[in-house]
């Protein structure tokens, strides 16, 4: 290493020396997993540890008209059977409203259903028991007696006069209604040379998490507090809920969240079934553990995606997009989920509407409505694929009207990379993304006038391949306008603590959390980084409300944006504390020293000076040698929040080259491209596989997610056989690139880049089936796009 | 999901296990390869009394060729149908439906038997007899018949079995010279259930069907020999005759609509079948339309 | 007759004696009984792939087989496939590419390449895609997967060339 002239404190994490941002290094602890020695919530064994299987309705909406578990607490290996009443004792209702969402209304929801149930699934009595097993078998011993009601199923008609309002108190079943009007849409519509309508309609998703829900909840009676082990995004959050409804203080309350099989939103959410674990544990003084099964998976993780969106673009004979209208409905379950809300998807669809582009005319209405169904919440890119597929939708139904090519319309319409900082017609703010030279980029990255030219090819021998593009924005880097301006508490804010031990390494507390995307990873790179040690030398611990700052955790694809930063801040200062000390134990200054492979070091010629672990060892073993009065402190915590940006604004284009087979109405993905612009990037690696694991989940709702209600409101393909998530041979290669525009809210420049992959995908590939489809005059405005659905839509059946 | 309590008993013989189906009578459940029986019962949607385990009878074990037949015992696993020179030789068309079913864990275990016993409409096993022209050997309280394949299946789940008898083996034709075999399903993904799917066999004398078999499955409520190959059989095929085929295929079937597929889409398909199926026996893509994939 | 049952196997070459109800699936007996909670259970009716182990040097569904079936069986989870090295190159493999986000699918995931790779050394792309297409990963999308199985099967070539 040659010598550094510069003063390293000038220098920016990405060029220090041995920096590891930017860089692809695999990421730390994965022989755990490779070798099946991680510990999930699902593997989990205490001691006296029971079982708990909730007894569930069959009915969408009933009341209960007793319960009788007297056969039930006879059988074998039951300890209690409880119901909804007798709960309540020991855990509080709860109402999934935010005071910043006008107009929000909800009813109180239980642990355990009392009274009445209001969709199939939600459970009304809870059997304890020494086994799973055991408490299945006694399960079916419980006899419930329901008066079936009238369920509320169809979006539809929720609102008119004769359906049945399912919660009296609130009047209606309207949960919540937002409008947005900007600019002057009407003249716009008026003074276009087109304008084109569609109905966009999405199925309901589910998460399908590997490892289903899982939570072992522990109270110890004899130290009064209640250690959670669960493998949720937010543990502060669910520490704060727990107590709260337990009328315990945080302080008695712990969350752990050991490994995570995926989460994707599924697990950041508050669930009735883990509230009850929680109680349960508190009421029987034991250790009770709930893993959802794959069929209570599908009743009860939250629903997402349900929406029926209508759409209209207005549009100039030159390309120019003068306008864009929504008007979008989206039935929830029977409660607003808490804490977060059942109306922040919607409210996200109007907020992203038409978001890449520089008109500046918008009207949307987005209305929710209440439905006797599983509960409803947010799941990876809350929001973003149904404005996506719609914006995205609209513009190409704009360019078929004009005559136009789709990547023409979009360069003519996207916001210039040098028009920042500027904002969208619904209010965003945006500090500075690169739509035009992401699709430039992508043009190029396809070969796009070659596949032109082959889709003319293949048409006139009776092949009918298509190319779909999408443009996207994605919310990253939430602060406290997302959900604590509302009321809840969720921390918008993160902290990491560091340390040098006694031997040299660095002991890193985070209050983010990982899922498997590389939190652990993040944060050991930056800490490395800055610090200038090697990775191996960093011990990251995440995951533990006990032993890490307080924090938001791991959602919103915040964990690098804000957690990074909060590392990046802590690890400075850190480095400052050993360089004074340094400095005073060599008898130098610290500018003239610099820390470089696990060494102090001089900055005039890389001379290594002193290894850390000896630093280490004086200052906690024998500061008797350092002068009088030097308080060496090795350690420091920094916290960061965002406070200039609501959001740390991503962008993104995505496009998909299909073939549709005609004769089958089957479509395969032979090819899919991504650009993204998430700012500073950590980890390449980590990142990609972040997009690639993001668009599948988006491929997967393109073209094989729906969860199938009928209209008694009974979920029908509650199981992996028939909910179709995708597999291996169904999926392409996906090639992705990138654009770097960094915030400079923070030093790191770090966005988010978790959710991006799943915004666009379905947007893409619903464009490219309706481009291979343009020789028939169909237009397919829903999804999944099965094979029945375009066998219907080219009248072949 | 954890099944109910049951019993288990695992055969010694086939006459032992025998034995224990007459005794228990439907109480009973036959354990073959367990990749239906298994799941059932993780659901609850069935509880047995009795698990009767007959994977250690060696009677039912092992593919030979006798004369014109070809013997497969009924424990034989999908995985040995893929790996058997014998089946490659003088039935390939059960090789390629093999490759169809499920995944590489599911074939090591899932048995010929056990999928034919099951008779899941579904699956690709029932209609590849058919289209084989296969004999079911079946072994019950009144010693050993036969069932021919076309009589076996009687409706969903449903087979000529009862509740005390084994499938004991399935003897198939071995294949004639210029025996040709068309296998082809329409599956949402690879390995799941078919939408629609067709297992044929024919017999070629130059561009003519001496015989032809269409063995069509997820049609209905059983596999379904289609009686509109007969106007496929010893004629020239042109495509007006392949157009009445089609018609006629279309009129003889009663598909169910389920979540994949409307009863008009299965019939659809099915056509579509029959025409990639004859293109493809005939070597004549031009009987094809256009829009293939 | 619904009393536990004695079974006498070995699980990654280790005797083991039990005691098992006849409804104990084997995916349960691993990870309750012997604590070998490598094996995950995802889905329990046989679609998702997570509980994949071998019987008989043959990959099988784990909650789709009961314990009493392997009485004298030689079962393999990912446990004994780590410890005794047999595809250190895989997971090196996987490691490297970042084939493994949360890690819950891939003890199956390893188990089922494995296989492949001991039927057919060098697999295309979509026959690796085939063979793993019983093995659900939500997270990954499946392409690093591919990648890192393509790649020890070339390194697999060269080694032997």
């Amino acid at each position: 290493m040659s010598s550094i002239r510069v003063n390293p404190e000038t220098l920016t994490v990405l060029d220090r020396p041995n920096s590891y941002i930017g860089k692809t290094v695999p990421r730390p602890n994965l022989d755990r997993l490779l070798q099946g020695r991680g510990t999930y919530v699902s593997d989990m064994e205490l001691p006296r540890m029971a079982h708990v299987v909730f007894l569930r309705s069959p009915h969408a909406h009933a009341k209960i008209v007793s319960i009788d578990a007297a056969a039930a607490k006879q059988m074998p290996g039951v300890l209690a059977v409880v119901t909804g009443k007798e709960l309540a004792a020991v855990i509080t209702p709860w109402v999934g409203v935010l005071s910043h969402l006008k107009g929000l209304k909800s009813a109180p929801q239980s642990a355990i259903a009392i009274d009445r149930v209001c969709w199939q699934g939600e459970a009304v009595a809870a059997v304890v028991a020494t086994s799973r097993a055991a408490a299945e078998d006694a399960a079916e011993h419980v006899a419930v007696e329901y008066r079936e009601l009238e369920a509320v199923t169809d979006v539809r008609t929720a609102l008119d006069a004769a359906t049945p309002v399912i919660h009296a108190s609130l009047g209606d079943n309207l949960a919540f209604e937002r409008i947005h009007d900007a600019g002057a849409v009407d003249q716009a519509f008026a003074e276009s040379d087109a304008v084109v309508e569609a109905e966009f309609v999405f199925g309901r998703h589910t998460g399908v998490t590997l490892e289903p829900r899982a939570v072992v909840a522990d109270w110890n009676a004899g130290e009064a507090r209640l250690t959670i082990y669960q493998g949720t995004q937010a543990p502060h959050m669910v520490q704060n809920i727990a107590a709260l409804h337990l009328g315990l203080r945080e302080a008695q309350v712990r969350v752990v969240c050991k490994d995570v099989g995926g989460s994707f939103g599924i697990k950041v959410h508050i669930y009735a079934d883990e509230m009850a674990t929680y109680a349960l544990s508190k009421l029987l003084r034991r250790p009770i553990k709930f893993v959802a099964d794959r069929v209570e998976s599908f009743n009860t993780d939250i629903h997402a995606r349900d929406h029926r969106c209508k759409g209209k673009i207005g549009v100039r004979r030159d390309g120019t997009i003068t306008a864009f209208e929504i008007d979008d409905l989206t039935g929830i379950g029977p409660y607003s989920m808490y804490p977060r809300t059942s109306a922040i998807e919607a409210n996200q669809v109007v907020n992203l509407v038409g978001g890449p582009y520089t008109n500046k005319n918008y009207r949307a209405r987005a209305r929710v409505v209440f439905q006797n169904k599983n509960v409803m919440c947010q799941y990876r890119a809350v929001g973003h694929p149904i404005a996506c597929s719609v914006t995205e939708g609209l513009v190409d139904l704009a360019a078929m009207k004009i005559g136009m090519d789709p990547v023409e319309i979009r360069r003519r319409n996207l916001i210039a990379d040098n028009a920042y900082p500027c904002a969208s017609p619904s209010g965003l703010r945006f500090e500075q993304l690169s739509h035009q030279a992401s699709l430039t980029r992508i043009v190029d990255m396809m070969g796009y006038e070659a596949l032109r030219a082959e889709q003319a090819a293949l048409r006139k021998k009776g092949i009918h391949r298509g190319i779909g593009i999408a443009s996207f924005i994605e919310v990253t880097n939430p602060s406290a306008a997302f959900y604590g301006v509302g009321g809840a508490k969720i921390s918008s804010q993160d902290g990491v603590a560091v340390r040098l031990d006694a031997q040299g390494s660095v002991i890193c507390q985070t209050s983010i959390t990982e899922q498997g995307q590389g939190s652990e990873s993040l944060t050991a790179q930056i800490v490395g980084s800055v610090l200038g040690v090697s990775m191996d030398r960093v011990r990251v611990i995440l995951g533990d409300t006990d032993v890490t700052p307080y924090g938001g955790g791991t959602w919103a694809s915040r964990g690098a944006g804000i957690g990074g930063e909060a590392a990046l801040q802590a690890t400075k200062i850190l480095r400052k504390n050993i360089l004074d000390v340094a400095a005073v134990i060599l008898q130098s200054t610290p500018a003239e020293l610099d820390i470089v492979n696990n060494a102090v070091v001089n900055v005039s010629d890389g001379a290594p000076r002193i290894e850390l672990n000896e630093l280490a060892r004086i200052v906690y073993f024998r500061p008797d040698t350092l002068p009088p009065g030097i308080q060496p402190e090795l350690m420091a915590t920094k916290h960061f929040v965002p406070r200039e940006y609501p959001f740390a604004f991503t962008n993104g284009v995505q496009a998909a080259w299909v073939e549709v087979d005609t004769d089958t109405g089957f479509v395969k993905l032979l090819k899919h491209w991504v650009v993204e612009d998430c700012g500073t990037i950590i980890n390449p690696q980590l990142v990609d596989e972040q997009i690639r694991g993001g668009v599948v989940q988006g491929l997967g709702a393109a073209l094989f997610e729906r969860c199938i209600y009928d209209e008694r409101g009974q979920l029908t393909n509650a199981n992996m056989a028939d909910y179709l998530v995708p597999m291996s041979c169904e999926m392409p290669d996906i090639d992705v690139g990138h654009n770097v525009s960094p915030t400079r809210e923070t030093e790191l420049g770090a966005k988010g880049a978790g959710e991006a992959g799943t915004a666009g995908a379905a947007a893409a590939v619903t464009n490219a089936v309706n481009d291979a489809l343009n020789p028939f005059g169909t237009i397919i405005t829903e999804i999944p796009l099965t094979p029945q659905v375009i066998l219907t839509a080219l009248g072949r059946i | 999901m954890k099944a109910s309590a049951f019993a288990y008993a695992r055969a010694t013989s086939l006459a032992n296990a025998l034995e224990l189906l007459v005794q228990h009578g439907e109480k009973a459940k036959v354990l073959s390869g367990g990749q239906s029986l298994i799941p059932a019962m993780n659901l609850r949607l069935i509880s047995p009394e009795l698990i009767v385990d007959i994977g250690d009878i060696k009677e039912l074990r092992g593919i030979s060729v006798k004369g014109e037949t070809l013997v497969i015992g009924a424990l034989t696993r999908h995985a040995d149908v893929l790996k058997s020179s014998d089946i490659v030789k003088h039935a390939p068309l059960l090789a390629a439906a093999v490759a169809h079913v499920a995944h590489p864990a599911i074939r090591n275990r899932g048995t010929i038997g056990g999928s034919l016993a099951q008779a899941d409409p579904a699956s690709e096993l029932p209609a590849s007899m058919l289209a084989l022209g296969a004999t079911i050997v079946v072994r019950g309280p009144g010693g050993e018949r036969r069932i021919v394949a076309e009589q076996f299946f009687t409706g969903i789940y449903e087979t000529r079995l009862a509740p005390q008898d084994l499938l004991v083996a399935i003897e198939v034709p071995v294949a004639r010279k210029a025996a040709a075999h068309f296998f082809q399903e329409f599956a949402r993904r690879h390995g799941d259930y078919a939408i629609v799917g067709l297992a044929a066999q024919s017999v070629l004398q130059g561009d003519v069907f001496a015989d032809l078999r269409l063995g069509y499955f997820a049609v209905g409520d059983k596999p379904v020999l289609a009686k509109a190959a007969g106007k496929l059989t010893g004629v020239t095929i042109t495509p007006a005759l392949l157009a009445e085929a089609s018609a006629a295929l279309s009129d003889e079937l009663d598909p169910h609509e389920d979540q994949q597929a409307t009863a008009a889409m299965r019939r659809h398909l099915a056509r579509v079948l029959l025409t990639r199926c004859v293109a493809s026996l005939l070597n004549r893509p031009d009987f094809l339309g256009g829009g293939r994939a | 007759m619904t009393a536990p049952i004695a079974i006498s196997l070995t699980v990654n070459g280790e005797r083991v004696e039990a005691h098992v109800l006849p409804r104990l699936n084997l995916a349960d007996f691993l990870r309750e009984q012997l604590k070998l909670t490598g094996t995950h259970v995802g889905c329990e009716h046989g679609v998702c792939g997570a509980c994949t182990v071998r019987v008989g040097g043959d990959i099988v569904r784990s909650c789709l087989m009961l314990a009493v079936q392997v009485n004298g069986a030689s079962v393999e989870t990912i446990e004994g496939l780590s410890d005794s090295g047999e595809i250190a190159d895989l997971q090196a493999a996987f490691r490297h590419r970042n084939a493994l986000q949360c890690g819950f699918c891939t003890p199956g995931m390893l188990m089922a390449a494995q296989d492949l790779l001991q039927h057919n050394r060098t697999p295309a792309r979509e026959e690796i895609r085939e063979h793993l297409s019983g093995n659900y990963c939500r997270c990954t999308g499946y392409q690093a997967i591919v990648d890192a199985v393509e790649n020890t099967a070339r390194a697999r070539t060269e080694l032997r060339a």
